[in-house]
């Protein structure tokens, strides 16, 4: 049984409300920084956590609360990226629907570590009902003092607002949130000036994932040396993960980074296996936007290693045997599931998403989508292959926000792994739109060089 | 006053100084010619505008003095100042090179190419950056986008199908005049230029939007199809403009005594030159669209005309008459000629002058 963290608490009855989370221990973190810590120490405990960003970068945490620009007479905010919206992750919906608290919790003690009075949810708008929930949990806390004036007699000042986005997965990536919370275009700014020093209104700003913020929480409780031996190398604590796809048990669960991706597709503990007695194909373990694996790379690293689930052990052999932690968007793929259809779904999706500003991403994802969909119905032509990996590699790295690299990847990845699908789609247009290609080779023991 | 700080800075292996917090598009703009960048999107007018088309992309292979690591990604030159010590690639660096022409086709797979009847052809951006990096023929199979004309009031066309996005008019239009009634509606390859819902543009300075596009979607509706641009002669010229915020500094286009449209007046870059009393040279929509008599304006001679555009051949600045290559090899000396042809072929007679005759020639008149 992997350890809990954050979702220690969360099926026990009514735990959304105040009274049961304070009587569960809620806000003991608030308290405890409040009273005892000053900002600098917390910053400090966060870094000795090892905290890395949960909303797919990775990005250590306490480092990014440390570059926050303090310039005199100039406010300071903390915003919460709860836009999530990446196909396939749905871990920060389900902390926000079932534990609202403990993200008012965790935001409270990072507000003040980072001077921030003033702190924003950026909330995706198909989350309509969260909001109703967050915002009853932000009046539940006001009125019980965690929020408002002087909290707790320290002096420090704190308001948290709620703001839905309008749909747009770009909102996710910071600036663009940014840019959306000021009531504008959601267009990702060109970075630098970098939101640590130059975010929400030029102000400096901090904007972290809902589960980052959360487990903050865990971190001040017991320290963040404490947290810091959960997990291996430098994938500390705990991390929700969002699994879907053609498992027996889709739903979130909270692992401790030490377990193998074999156990946690086929334990009953976790996703119980492939559904229907059906064999594993591939999975995508991050979300859409990183690389697709086949299940034998999936399985094993191209070392011959158990690939274990933390950030390290995912990336191991870089894009051309590994994949990426992502933010945690389990997408599992059986033997009756089609690669190029599934590389179509994705590249029509980033086709719409994205925002239409530089043009490499503008013109070529929707050029990527036109191609997969003529191959996937049986008019594509051998030279497409190569023509879409010519167009993903032109995209990646040139544009101004990740999405276009977002948007590369997934058919970088397909086209690598799964060619031979892409091949057979090509050369047999009539049979692909009935059959499947199915399992074929994608299970196969790989053939390990020996190292001498 | 403390001294300007000055950075180092090597692009293509060429050193150059230039003031702390510039771009290395405009360091690279000091040193010209095939250096520089091409820029679609940037304006050096218009704050906030760049990063956006990615044809100005460049390698940083050293940061700077104090941190020489390279930069991971290619960088838009027009948003990225420059530090001391920092070593860039442009045409010297075949990453560069590719990534270019990967931007230039993504920008040529939905654009018309309708240049035969487009009134941009000639001094267009998109035209100039298709020959320098463009292919033969395209790898783009589907139907190309397209949009509707809108008349946005009664001077300007806006033809979204040719556009590439630049938000350049935007910014002009936030920047220029009191309130904005344009922007983009949508997203990714749907996106377009439109007001909401069909306006009409009426602000007296909206015309300068013209002058920013860099391609032809947005055009004069008082030149539309009217001439070509490389048939007419742009002279300088300028009028005493009752707009106080109007330079009245201008550039006539004229063939014979007509003049057919009037622009600002522009520099080597395509963007509107600093007009006498130091601004910017915009100018209003009276000057642009209804003052198109010879007799509004004080001519005060052709413009200089330094860019790569079809426009430039002839007559300007580029094009240098050759020498006479006959007395230089002949040291000073006239050919001697060997034979004088006419007394040679008799065929004319040499005591009549044809152009005296008051009739016909006839035969006779030659034997």
């Amino acid at each position: 049984m992997s350890k809990k963290l954050l979702l220690k608490k969360a099926h026990v009855e009514n735990i959304r409300l105040y009274d049961v989370y304070r009587r569960e221990g809620g806000y003991r973190s608030v308290e405890k920084a409040l009273k005892t810590m000053n900002p600098e120490s917390i910053v400090e405990e966060v870094k000795k956590s090892g905290l890395r960003g949960r909303g797919g970068a990775g990005f250590p945490a306490g480092m990014k609360w440390s570059f926050i620009a303090k310039p005199e007479g100039v406010p300071r905010h903390l915003v919460v990226n709860a836009d999530e919206s990446e196909p396939g992750t749905f871990k920060d919906r389900y902390l926000m629907e079932f534990l609202p608290h403990l993200l008012l919790e965790g935001m409270i003690v990072s507000s003040f570590a980072l001077g921030s009075n003033v702190s924003y949810i950026y909330i995706r708008g198909e989350y309509a009902w969260i909001t109703d929930i967050l915002e009853q949990a932000i009046d539940e806390a006001k009125a019980n003092g965690w929020l408002g004036k002087n909290i707790l007699g320290s002096g420090f000042d704190c308001e948290i607002y709620v703001q839905r986005g309008a749909g747009a997965y770009i909102c996710g990536e910071e600036t663009a949130l940014i840019e959306s919370l000021e009531g504008k275009r959601g267009n990702p700014r060109i970075k630098p000036p970098f939101p640590a020093v130059q975010g929400l209104w030029k102000r400096p700003t901090v904007v972290n994932n809902v589960e980052t913020i959360a487990a903050v929480v865990p971190i001040i409780n017991d320290g963040g040396d404490e947290y810091a031996k959960i997990g291996i190398g430098k994938s500390t604590g705990t991390k929700l993960i969002s699994a879907c796809g053609n498992i027996n048990k889709p739903g979130v669960y909270e692992i401790d980074m030490t377990i193998s991706v074999e156990e946690f597709i086929y334990s009953d503990e976790w996703c119980g296996g492939i559904a229907n007695g059906k064999k594993l194909k591939a999975c995508i373990p991050g979300g859409s936007s990183v690389p697709i694996l086949p299940a034998n790379l999936l399985l094993k690293t191209a070392k011959g290693e158990t690939r274990l689930m933390n950030y390290e052990s995912l990336a191991d052999g870089g894009f051309a045997t590994g994949s990426m932690m992502g933010s945690g968007g389990f997408i599992v793929l059986d033997e009756d599931q089609c690669i190029v259809k599934n590389t179509y779904t994705l590249a029509r999706f980033y086709r719409h998403e994205s925002c239409g500003q530089c043009s490499p991403c503008r013109e070529g994802t929707g050029w990527m989508e036109k191609i997969l969909w003529s191959i996937e119905s049986g008019k594509g032509k051998k030279s497409d292959i190569d023509l879409l990996w010519d167009i993903q590699r032109k995209i990646e790295g040139n544009t101004i926000c990740p999405l276009g690299d977002a948007a590369a990847w997934p058919v970088a990845a397909a086209i690598r792994h799964f060619r031979d699908e892409f091949d057979w789609h090509v050369d047999n247009p009539q049979e692909s739109q009935i059959r499947n290609f199915g399992l074929a080779h994608y299970a196969d023991e790989i053939h390990i060089p020996v190292i001498a | 006053m403390s001294e300007q700080i000055l950075h180092k800075v090597i692009i293509d292996n060429i050193t150059v100084e230039v003031p702390a917090g510039t771009t290395i598009l405009n360091a690279a703009r000091q040193i010209g010619g095939d250096v520089t960048p091409p820029a679609m999107c940037y304006y050096s007018k218009l704050e906030g505008s760049g990063g956006k088309c990615r044809t100005c992309l460049v390698e940083v292979s050293k940061g700077s003095e104090k941190d020489p690591r390279p930069m991971p990604k290619l960088v838009a030159s027009c948003r990225t100042t420059v530090m001391d010590g920092m070593e860039v690639k442009n045409i010297t660096s075949p990453k560069v090179i590719d990534a270019r022409n990967g931007v230039v086709e993504f920008l040529l797979i939905n654009h018309p190419l309708d240049c035969p009847v487009c009134d941009q052809a000639g001094e267009c951006d998109l035209q100039d950056l298709g020959y320098n990096h463009g292919k033969e023929g395209t790898r783009y199979e589907f139907k190309r986008r397209t949009f509707h004309k809108v008349d946005l009031g009664d001077y300007i066309q806006l033809h979204m199908t040719r556009c590439i996005m630049c938000f350049r008019c935007v910014f002009t239009a936030d920047q220029l005049t009191e309130k904005r009634e344009h922007g983009i509606l949508d997203r990714g390859d749907h996106a377009q230029i439109a007001t909401f819902i069909e306006k009409n543009l009426h602000n007296e300075f909206i015309g300068n939007v013209i002058d920013v596009c860099p391609v032809g979607a947005l055009t004069d509706k008082t030149f539309r199809f009217k001439n070509r641009v490389w048939f007419t002669k742009p002279v300088d010229a300028h009028r005493n403009c009752t707009n106080p915020k109007c330079c009245g500094e201008a550039q006539l286009w004229m063939r014979g005594d007509e003049v057919f449209r009037v622009t600002a007046r522009k520099d080597e870059w395509g963007e509107v030159k600093e007009a006498s009393n130091g601004k910017t040279g915009w100018i209003c929509n009276t000057c642009r669209f209804e003052t198109k008599k010879v007799s509004d304006w004080t001519i005060e001679g052709p413009s200089v005309i330094n860019r790569h555009s079809v426009i430039s051949q002839g007559h300007y600045v580029g094009v240098t008459k050759p020498a006479e290559t006959f007395t230089a090899v002949m040291k000073g000396r006239n050919p001697k000629l060997l034979m004088d042809i006419h007394d040679e072929s008799e065929v004319n007679k040499s005591n009549v002058e044809l152009s005296k005759l008051d009739r016909p020639a006839h035969s006779t008149d030659f034997k």
